[in-house]
């Protein structure tokens, strides 16, 4: 990925209205540069959506289209069955691809939308899902979702006296889609920009369905300054905790080894949703992390 | 120049859909609807149809896809009934919101629970405030025709609101009638093109559709919704009159039809097939020198209140016809629309074949009979046993 060129166009305009430091915009804004003008977006409810288009403003460049909560992937179906049908019968859209992206919050993919991804994947749209993942229902006040971490407090898994936060270990949504037999899947980090713009544009050039989820910190729901977003995206990849890797055609690639992986005390210990743990509580993280770590060669 | 087949209404639906030469069809299977996507699907499948066919993991999936690919431009429909137009519920209401002409043919059937897949008007008549024009058919011609229609109203730039044409289930949906079918040509030349200029995803000249919209602008979208269907109004009866000069056939001016209302002075007011087995009673009925009438509602939606009123002017004894119930009002929904807007009127409310129950010839010359005595405003349900 050395030497790649940044695209100067920005796709995704400045002057949104997300938190300051929010990785949500840093996704759309690197995914929109990758995949090029040439981009239809839909996008479910959530942060992304309504930070980007109060009405009658809009940060978006490219068609886009919002719908519901649960639906990004069945409205994405149908555009791309549009655009397949309109270019074959009547010549519209021209004779270059059109990179028809679907982008959902992490409750809106592996919640509440699940269904409707399943099924898109299932059906063999060529389309991207970029799963944006800042582990919670961030857009409603940081509820807990599937993809909540586990012992992460969250407003629906608070850390009490009696319960230490989420207690069920994250959903593992790249394997999900995995099961399904599309040809990309990936994860990616906001940390990490030329790797998560390579993913997309690959994702974007293959035939048929790709899915990249890629992790996000979110400096209002995690709990931490501004400034430490890019600082804390990388720490997880660091650590060993979202690990960087490709599935293509079946094949699992890793795309990154850190040259000695960190602990994850630093990573926990930045963030107010994890300020509960006492020292035990972060070895069993730590051991959860170690386990995973072997099965993927890290 | 013309064919006709027998067939059923589900296949009248489809083969209207073909005719409109739809881009994209994305629907889930339920009964009785589904004989309707079968043929799309065998349609596609055969190469008589160029269309994309979404096979889509459900019915709020379907509709939403549906959005998307009206969206982007393409002439889209979709088919479904009772529960799964329940399941599409959330959607509905975008799919009016945003604006995009979709148009879908409901076979009307009862909601659970219990779970029931007879026939009733409750599913289409619980999505009445979702901004859909909804067009009722009596028969299986006036499936066909209306579809074609359909795609012409909700495509017309004064009106762009999706189309739901109903058709009772069972009764239309799997009985087979002569249906006649015109050329496509004709039908193309009817409808003319899909070019949509509001709601275009289109990369040359990006927009940005369903945003939020804060307190500042919601209530106006709705209101340009209102006003859409205020044109409808219009748009319905031109379209239907320009499909009646070109293919000879009619039903009413469009809206409604009104059935030996002239010298009646007992009408009964209903919606779908029951209006055939109405029309039969007052042909009997005339034959033993008794006039009575029918005024058969064909859109609900928009309801086209000036011209019921109009119709009902003469009207003594008003039965309203309902297979819908709206529970802890004891009042079927076409009665409360109906009447709201009827003063000094006699109406009498009859709640009937729910579930699927049999209207038959005898029921409906007792509501003819009934309504001349019972009081103002009651309801009664028709048949209920104890
Ligand atoms: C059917 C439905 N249920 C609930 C909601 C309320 N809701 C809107 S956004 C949201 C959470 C979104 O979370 P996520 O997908 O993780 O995206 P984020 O806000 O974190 O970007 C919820 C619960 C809704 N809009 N629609
Ligand atoms: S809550 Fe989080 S994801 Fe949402 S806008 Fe703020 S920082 Fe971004």
């Amino acid at each position: 990925m050395a030497g790649m060129q940044f695209p100067r166009d920005e796709l995704f305009a400045p002057g949104h209205r997300g938190c300051a430091g929010c990785g949500a915009a840093i996704v759309a804004r690197l995914a929109l540069k990758a995949a090029g003008k040439n981009t239809i977006a839909a996008n479910a409810t959530g942060c992304l959506e309504v930070m980007t288009t109060p009405y009658p403003e809009t940060a978006w460049r490219v068609p886009w289209i919002h719908v519901g909560f649960e639906n990004a992937a069945a409205v994405a179906s149908g555009i791309e069955g549009a655009v397949a049908a309109l270019k074959r019968k009547r010549q519209k859209y021209g004779s270059e691809k059109v990179n028809v992206i679907a982008f959902g919050g992490d409750g809106g993919t592996a919640d509440i939308g699940f269904q409707a991804l399943s099924g898109a994947m299932e059906r063999g749209h060529d389309m991207v899902y970029i799963m944006y993942d800042n582990e919670a229902y961030m857009n409603t006040g940081a509820q807990r979702s599937g993809s909540t971490p586990f012992m992460a407090s969250t407003t629906t898994s608070p850390a009490g006296s009696h319960i230490r936060g989420e207690n069920r270990p994250k959903k593992d949504m790249p394997m999900i889609m995995a099961a399904h037999g599309i040809p990309y899947i990936a994860t990616a980090s906001i940390s990490y920009p030329e790797d998560f713009m390579n993913k997309v544009k690959k994702a974007c050039e293959i035939d048929g369905p790709a899915f990249i989820q890629i992790m996000q910190p979110c400096t209002t729901g995690w709990g931490y300054p501004a400034e430490n977003t890019i600082e804390i995206g990388r720490l997880a990849v660091e650590t060993g905790l979202w690990p960087l890797f490709e599935i293509e055609n079946g094949e699992f690639k890793l795309n990154y080894r850190p040259l000695k992986r960190k602990s994850i005390d630093e990573y926990l210990k930045m963030q107010k949703r994890y300020r509960h743990l006492t020292p035990a509580d972060i070895s069993k993280i730590q051991e959860a992390i170690d386990l995973k770590c072997q099965e993927y060669g890290l | 120049m013309c064919e006709i087949k027998v067939i059923t209404g589900t296949s009248a639906a489809a083969e209207a859909a073909k005719l409109a030469d739809v881009d994209v069809i994305a629907a889930y299977p339920i009964t009785p609807q589904t004989t309707c996507v079968e043929k799309l699907a065998e349609f596609v499948s055969n190469g008589e149809l160029d269309a994309e066919y979404i096979k889509v993991e459900s019915e709020h999936s379907a509709m939403s896809a549906c959005i998307g690919s009206s969206a982007a431009g393409a002439r889209t429909f979709t088919a479904t009934s009772s529960q799964g137009l329940a399941l599409m519920h959330e959607v509905l209401f975008s799919a009016a919101g945003m604006r995009v002409p979709i148009v879908m043919m409901n076979a009307n059937r009862a909601l659970s629970s219990p779970i029931n897949i007879w026939n009733d008007q409750q599913d289409s008549l619980a999505e009445r405030d979702s901004g859909w024009i909804q067009i009722y058919a009596e028969d299986n011609q006036e499936v066909l025709d209306s579809v074609i229609q359909a795609f012409k109203i909700a495509e017309n730039e004064n009106v762009l609101l999706p189309v739901m044409v109903n058709l009772d289930g069972f009764i239309l949906t799997h009985t087979v009638e002569p249906v006649t079918l015109p050329k496509q040509e004709n039908v193309l030349e009817f409808i003319g093109t899909y070019e949509p200029k509001h709601a275009y995803l289109d990369p040359k000249k990006p927009i940005t559709q369903g945003a939020l919209g804060d307190p500042n602008y919601y209530m106006e979208t709705k209101y340009a919704i209102e006003m859409a269907m205020k044109n409808a109004e219009k748009v319905i009866v031109d379209v239907h009159d320009e499909f009646k000069e070109k293919f000879k056939r009619g039903y009413g001016n469009g809206l409604i039809e009104c059935y030996n209302l002239e010298k009646a002075e007992t009408v009964i007011v209903a919606m779908g097939s029951i209006c055939g087995t109405i029309k039969d009673v007052i042909d009997a009925k005339k034959k033993e020198g008794k006039e009575i009438g029918l005024l058969k509602i064909r859109c609900f939606r928009p309801l086209p209140i000036e011209m019921i009123k109009d119709a009902l002017k003469n009207a003594k004894n008003i039965a309203v016809l309902d297979k819908s119930i709206s529970l802890g009002m004891n009042k079927g929904i076409v009665y409360v629309d109906v009447v709201s807007s009827l003063k000094n009127k006699k109406t009498v409310n009859y709640i009937v074949g729910l579930g699927g129950r049999d209207i038959t010839f005898e029921d409906i010359l007792e509501i003819y009979t009934d309504v001349e005595t019972s009081e103002d405003g009651k309801t009664i349900w028709l048949g209920l046993k104890e």
